[in-house]
C-alpha cells in the first residue's frame, strides 16, 4: 500500500471515480430528455445536442478563456438546437422520432464543421474540486476529483422531481404529456409548452457535451461521444421518466463506462472494445428486462409515441 | 410510418372530391411525392449555400463543385454510382420497416456484422471456386445483418423495447464485436497499423460491371430495390405488412400473423443491410476492418426518408445522396472545405425533407378546388 501500488483495487476505485466522472453527461441529458418527454415528446437528436455542446463549449473556452461561459454558450447551443427540434414538430404531421435523428446527424455534422479549427488549440478547462485530500493513495485522489457540473446536475434530480410534482410548470408539463385535450382544454397551449420543455431539454444537453470537451476527457475531437447521448435518451425509458431514477441510472452507467479502462489500467486488454460497450450492453439489457409489450410502462406520459 | 397511409388516403380524397379532375388533380399524388421533396431539397441547398458563404465561399462555386462532382464527368458517375450502392440497400434497411410502422435505424450495424459474416464465409472457404465463395458471402452477409435487424424486431414484438433506441444501441454493440474479432480472433498478423482481417483473395472479389469501374455492388442494390418493390406493392405479404402498419389492431382482427411480418420483414431489412456489408467486403475492402464503418448505414436512413420509404423512390435518391458524398472531395480541395461539410449538407436536407410533410394535400393548385 505505502508504495502507492493497490492492485487489483484500482478496478474497482476506477469503476467508482468513473461512476463519478463518467455520469455528468448521461445525467444532464437524461434529465434534459426527462423533461422532454414528460410534455409529451421524444428529443433523439440529444446525441447531435451533446456533441454540439462539447463543441461550442470547447470553442467559446478558447476564444473567451472562461470555461464557464463555454459551458453557458454550451447550453444556449442546446436550448437552440431543441427550439428548431420543437418547431419541426408542431408542423402538422411531422414525426417527432424522424426529427430526433435528422437533428441527430445534422448535429453531429455540424459540429465536426465548426470543429476542424478545434482539434489542434487546448482550451482553459473546468476546475474540480477535491474531495480526495485525506488520502495518500493517487487513485483515490484521482477518483474524487469531482467537477461542479456533477454536483449541479446531482442536485438537479431531486429538484426536478420535487418541480413536476408540486410548481405549476411541472403540473403544466405533465399534463401536456398525459393529455393534450386536457392542457388545450385549460386554455393552454400544448405546442408551447413543449416548446419550451424541448428547449429546456436541450439547453441541460448542451451542458452534459460541455462537460465531455472541458472536464473529461477534456478535449475536443470527433469521436467524443459515440452514442452517449442515445444511450442516456434510452435511460429516461427504464428510469421511467423519474429524475431520480435518472440520477441513479446514470451513475450505474458511469461505472459501467468506466470498467473498459479501468481492466486495461490493470492490464486486462483482451476484451477492452467489448468492455467499452459495457453502457450499450447493458442500456439494451435492461430495456429488454424492464419492457413488457403487454401493458404501457408505469410513468409512461400517455401522448408519449415512443411507448406506442 | 404511420403518417404515409393517412396522407395517401388523403390525397385519394382530395382526387376524388374534384369536380371535374384536370392533368395536375388526376396526378396530383404523384406529382407531390416528386415536388415536395424536390423543393425542400432545393431549399435545404439554398441554405447550405448561405451556410457556405458565411465562412466566405462562393456558393456558385459551391454549386458547381458539388455537380461537377456528382455528375459532371463519367468518372465522376462512376464514384456517384459506387457510393450508391451500399446506399440503396441499407436504405432499404429502413424503408422494409417502414412500412408495419416500425423506424429501424440500425443499418450501420447490420452493415457491419454482414461485412463480418461474408468474410468469415470468404475466409472458411478458402481453396473453393470463387463462385462458390461468392455465393456464400452473399448468403453470410445477408443471413448476418438479417438476424441482426431481426433482433430489434423481435424485442419490439416479444418485450416491447422501441425498435428505433434498440437498432441505435446495436449499431455500437456491432462496432465494438467487430473492433474486438478483427484485432483479436480475426487478426492478420500482417496488418500492423490498421487491424484487418485476412483478405478474402482476389480471385473472390466480385469485380467491376464491364466497362466501368462501378462494381457489380450496384446490381445487388437495384436487384433488391426491385424485389423490394414487387413484395411491398405486389404481393400478398406485402399487402398484409401495409395493413398492419396502417392499422395493427385492423391486421389482427382480420387475423394476419403480425409477429410473422414483423420478423420476415425485419430479417429482409437487416438482410438488405448485410449485403451492402458484404458488397463493400467483396468489391471495395476486400478485408473486414474499421473502415467499414463510414456511415453508409445512416446516410441510408436519410435516403429512405427523402424516398418517402418508397423502395423504388430509392434508388434515384441514393444515386443523388452518393452524389452529394462523391463530390466531397472536389469540395474539401477545390474550396477548402471540411469533410463534415457532407453531412451539415445531409442533416439540413433531412431537417428540411421531414419539415415538408406537413406540406402533402395542402397544394393549392393540385387540389382541385380552392
Amino acid at each position: 500500500m505505502a508504495d502507492g501500488s493497490i492492485g487489483l483495487w484500482t478496478v474497482p476505485l476506477a469503476v467508482l471515480g468513473g461512476a463519478i466522472r463518467v455520469s455528468t453527461p448521461f445525467l444532464f441529458v437524461s434529465l434534459g430528455e426527462c423533461i422532454t418527454e414528460r410534455s409529451g415528446r421524444i428529443n433523439l437528436g440529444l446525441e447531435g445536442t451533446l456533441v454540439m455542446g462539447a463543441m461550442s463549449a470547447y470553442g467559446i473556452s478558447y476564444l473567451t478563456g472562461s470555461p464557464w461561459l463555454g459551458v453557458l454558450a454550451a447550453g444556449i447551443t442546446g436550448a437552440l438546437l431543441g427550439a428548431l427540434h420543437a418547431g419541426i414538430c408542431s408542423l402538422p404531421r411531422v414525426n417527432d422520432i424522424a426529427v430526433g435523428i435528422a437533428l441527430m446527424l445534422f448535429g453531429t455534422g455540424l459540429a465536426f464543421y465548426l470543429g476542424k479549427p478545434l482539434i489542434e488549440p487546448t482550451a482553459p478547462r473546468l476546475p474540480a474540486i477535491d474531495f480526495g485530500w485525506w488520502s495518500d493513495i493517487p487513485q483515490v485522489r484521482a477518483a474524487l476529483r469531482v467537477n461542479v457540473l456533477f454536483l449541479i446536475g446531482v442536485a438537479l434530480a431531486p429538484i426536478l422531481y420535487w418541480a413536476f410534482r408540486t410548481t405549476r410548470w411541472g403540473l403544466l408539463i405533465r399534463t401536456a404529456g398525459e393529455s393534450s385535450d386536457a392542457a388545450r382544454a385549460m386554455g393552454h397551449s400544448v405546442l408551447l409548452i413543449r416548446l419550451r420543455a424541448t428547449m429546456v431539454g436541450g439547453f441541460l444537453a448542451g451542458i452534459g457535451g460541455s462537460f465531455l470537451s472541458l472536464f473529461y476527457p477534456g478535449s475536443w475531437n470527433e469521436g467524443l461521444s459515440s452514442g452517449q447521448g442515445i444511450t442516456a435518451v434510452a435511460l429516461v425509458i427504464f428510469a421511467r421518466w423519474d429524475p431520480m431514477l435518472c440520477l441513479w441510472a446514470s451513475l450505474a452507467f458511469g461505472g459501467a463506462a468506466a470498467l473498459g479502462p479501468a481492466l486495461q489500467s490493470v492490464g486486462v486488454t483482451s476484451g477492452y472494445h467489448l468492455f467499452n460497450a459495457a453502457p450499450y450492453i447493458l442500456t439494451l439489457a435492461i430495456m429488454i428486462i424492464t419492457c413488457s409489450p403487454k401493458r404501457t410502462l408505469t410513468g409512461a406520459p400517455a401522448e408519449l409515441s415512443i411507448t406506442r | 410510418m404511420t403518417t404515409e397511409a393517412a396522407d395517401s388516403t388523403e390525397a385519394a380524397g382530395t382526387i376524388a372530391s374534384a369536380a371535374g379532375p384536370g392533368f395536375f388533380q388526376r396526378h396530383g399524388a404523384t406529382i407531390e411525392y416528386i415536388l415536395i421533396p424536390g423543393a425542400a431539397l432545393a431549399g435545404a441547398l439554398v441554405v447550405f449555400g448561405i451556410f457556405v458563404a458565411m465562412f466566405g465561399k462562393n456558393p456558385l462555386d459551391l454549386y458547381f463543385y458539388m455537380y461537377y462532382g456528382a455528375f459532371g464527368t463519367w468518372f465522376s458517375w462512376q464514384n456517384t454510382l459506387t457510393r450508391a450502392a451500399p446506399l440503396i440497400l441499407t436504405a432499404l434497411c429502413t424503408a422494409l420497416p417502414a412500412q408495419l410502422g416500425m423506424v429501424i435505424i440500425g443499418g450501420e450495424g447490420a452493415l457491419l456484422i454482414g461485412a463480418l459474416s461474408a468474410t468469415s464465409a470468404a475466409l472458411a472457404l478458402q481453396g473453393m471456386p470463387p463462385l462458390v465463395v461468392q455465393i456464400a458471402m452473399v448468403i453470410g452477409g445477408v443471413v448476418g445483418g438479417g438476424l441482426w435487424i431481426m433482433l430489434s424486431g423481435a424485442l419490439r414484438q416479444y418485450r416491447g423495447v422501441n425498435e428505433t433506441i434498440s437498432s441505435l444501441l446495436l449499431v455500437y454493440i456491432a462496432l465494438a464485436i467487430l473492433n474486438h474479432l478483427v484485432e483479436g480472433l480475426m487478426r492478420d498478423p500482417a496488418s500492423l497499423n490498421k487491424p484487418s482481417t485476412r483478405e478474402i483473395g482476389a480471385a473472390n472479389m466480385i469485380g467491376s460491371i464491364p466497362g466501368t469501374d462501378v462494381h457489380w455492388g450496384l446490381v445487388f442494390g437495384l436487384i433488391a430495390a426491385i424485389a423490394a418493390y414487387v413484395l411491398i406493392y405486389h404481393t400478398v405479404f406485402g399487402f398484409a405488412a401495409r395493413v398492419t402498419g396502417g392499422n395493427i389492431r385492423a391486421a389482427k382482427i382480420v387475423g394476419l400473423g403480425v409477429s410473422k411480418l414483423i420478423l420476415t420483414i425485419c430479417f429482409l431489412a437487416g438482410g438488405a443491410a448485410g449485403l451492402a456489408g458484404m458488397v463493400e467486403v467483396a468489391a471495395v475492402q476486400g478485408r473486414t476492418n474499421a473502415n467499414l464503418a463510414a456511415g453508409y448505414g445512416f446516410t441510408g436512413i436519410l435516403v429512405a426518408f427523402l424516398a418517402r420509404q418508397n423502395p423504388l423512390a430509392i434508388i434515384p435518391v441514393a444515386i443523388l445522396l452518393g452524389g452529394i458524398s462523391a463530390s466531397g472531395g472536389l469540395l474539401q480541395r477545390r474550396l477548402g472545405l471540411p469533410d463534415a461539410s457532407v453531412l451539415v449538407l445531409q442533416g439540413i436536407i433531412f431537417v428540411f425533407v421531414l419539415a415538408s410533410d406537413a406540406l402533402y394535400g395542402r397544394i393549392g393548385f393540385l387540389k382541385g378546388k380552392s
